[in-house]
């Protein structure tokens, strides 16, 4: 499936996962608790000069920002008029200094990698019933259900729109979540005829 | 946690993923509403608030590592820095209350316990954790944020009556489905 990890040869990438979410609060913190404008300044270009190093469309990836463009404009306007200009640049700064720099972390790392990186974590879950492989089962799970039911809803509009169906489009939502629960059931019971959620390293019948 | 439970955890988890994935519906007060936040309530009312939970906090884990689920294809760690980031981290909460309420409410007729619940858990709560994170993030007043916040409402609301109506013909179909509903 689609992830926003990009596959570079950078010196960001060869970082280990824990590490670069340990730094991610670590700078978080300190954007923080430095109140000085000029901290925010040297933040946003340490950022930027970041994403360079990615390679040479590394700037492009600033764009990860654009939805938020609108929200950005009202904030600052809101901020500007009701505390000041310094203040509503300050924020605007910090925010997105931050959202750049915590994107960073997601560009450079590999979603297997950042699971490993917080799976322990998640250990304590195992109290409750919930073993690291059964998580990372059902995270498998998801991510492979996603597509599924986008192809199913896919269907069920081109059913629609060939019926002539227009308005009440939301009336899809009933079929697509019976459909998907029937189709969760055949997977459980397949599960269960496998013998279950397997522990890693134990080869399934 | 049998292992049925786990497929339903993540079933709902993608349910919001794919309505995540629709394109924002432009709605009559010109804002644009994402189908989004129906899912965290449907999972609230049918899997009941511990399974509802744990499949947000599915969802919203596995977008935090790196997956672009959320409306508009956004995901990864910089969403939960920017303004909207109090209302994706909501989502487990919403559905745990959502679904609480409506199995508190459950031998109320179906369209009121599942109403209610999405309405308390789905924009009560969440508006509550969204209002507080972009009050956070961009150091507004909560006053304010709720002003800016506000907009927003309307189309909730729709999705709100969604959830109802939709919970109810999935109980006609399948009255095991919906978890709230059990005695």
């Amino acid at each position: 499936m689609m992830t926003l990890y990009i596959h570079r040869r950078s010196w960001l990438h060869r970082l280990p996962a824990g590490l670069k979410l340990l730094g991610l609060m670590a700078a978080s913190i300190a954007l923080y608790a430095l109140s000085w404008p000029w901290v925010s300044v040297v933040f946003l270009m340490l950022v930027m000069l970041a994403y360079r190093s990615l390679g040479d469309h590394g700037w492009s990836r600033l764009w990860v920002i654009k939805p938020l463009i609108p929200m950005f404009i009202l904030i600052f306007a809101v901020q500007t008029w009701s505390q000041s200009i310094s203040a509503a640049t300050l924020m605007l700064l910090r925010m997105l200094t931050l959202i750049w720099l915590a994107n960073l972390v997601t560009l450079t790392t590999r979603m297997d990698a950042m699971m490993d990186a917080v799976m322990p974590a998640l250990s304590p879950l195992r109290l409750v019933g919930v073993a690291p492989h059964r998580i990372a089962f059902t995270v498998a799970l998801f991510v492979r259900f996603v597509p599924v039911l986008m192809a199913v809803l896919n269907s069920l509009l081109e059913a629609w729109k060939s019926r002539g169906g227009g308005r009440a489009v939301w009336r899809l939502a009933i079929p697509m979540l019976i459909n998907a629960i029937r189709m969760s059931d055949h997977v459980s019971e397949a599960l269960a005829a496998r013998g279950g959620i397997h522990l890693p390293d134990t080869p399934n019948v | 946690m049998k292992d049925q439970a786990l497929v339903q955890i993540a079933l709902y988890a993608a349910l919001v993923a794919a309505l995540g994935l629709i394109p924002p519906v432009p709605f009559v007060t010109g804002i644009p509403i994402t189908a989004q936040t129906l899912g965290v309530m449907l999972a609230g009312v049918m899997l009941g608030p511990w399974r509802g939970l744990l499949s947000m906090l599915l969802f919203v884990f596995v977008v935090a590592l790196g997956a672009p689920l959320l409306s508009g294809g956004r995901g990864g760690l910089g969403v939960f820095v920017g303004p909207t980031a109090g209302f994706f981290i909501g989502f487990p909460v919403a559905a745990l209350v959502t679904g609480w309420v409506a199995q508190l409410l459950k031998r109320q007729p179906l369209l009121l316990a599942t109403g209610v619940g999405a309405f308390t858990g789905g924009i009560l709560v969440l508006y509550l954790f969204g209002i507080a994170g972009f009050a956070l993030v961009t150091g507004n007043d909560l006053l304010r944020s709720m002003q800016v916040m506000s907009v927003y409402l309307p189309g909730d609301c729709v999705k709100v009556v969604l959830t109802a109506i939709v919970a109810q013909a999935v109980h006609r179909g399948l009255p095991r489905a919906v978890a709230t509903r059990q005695a």
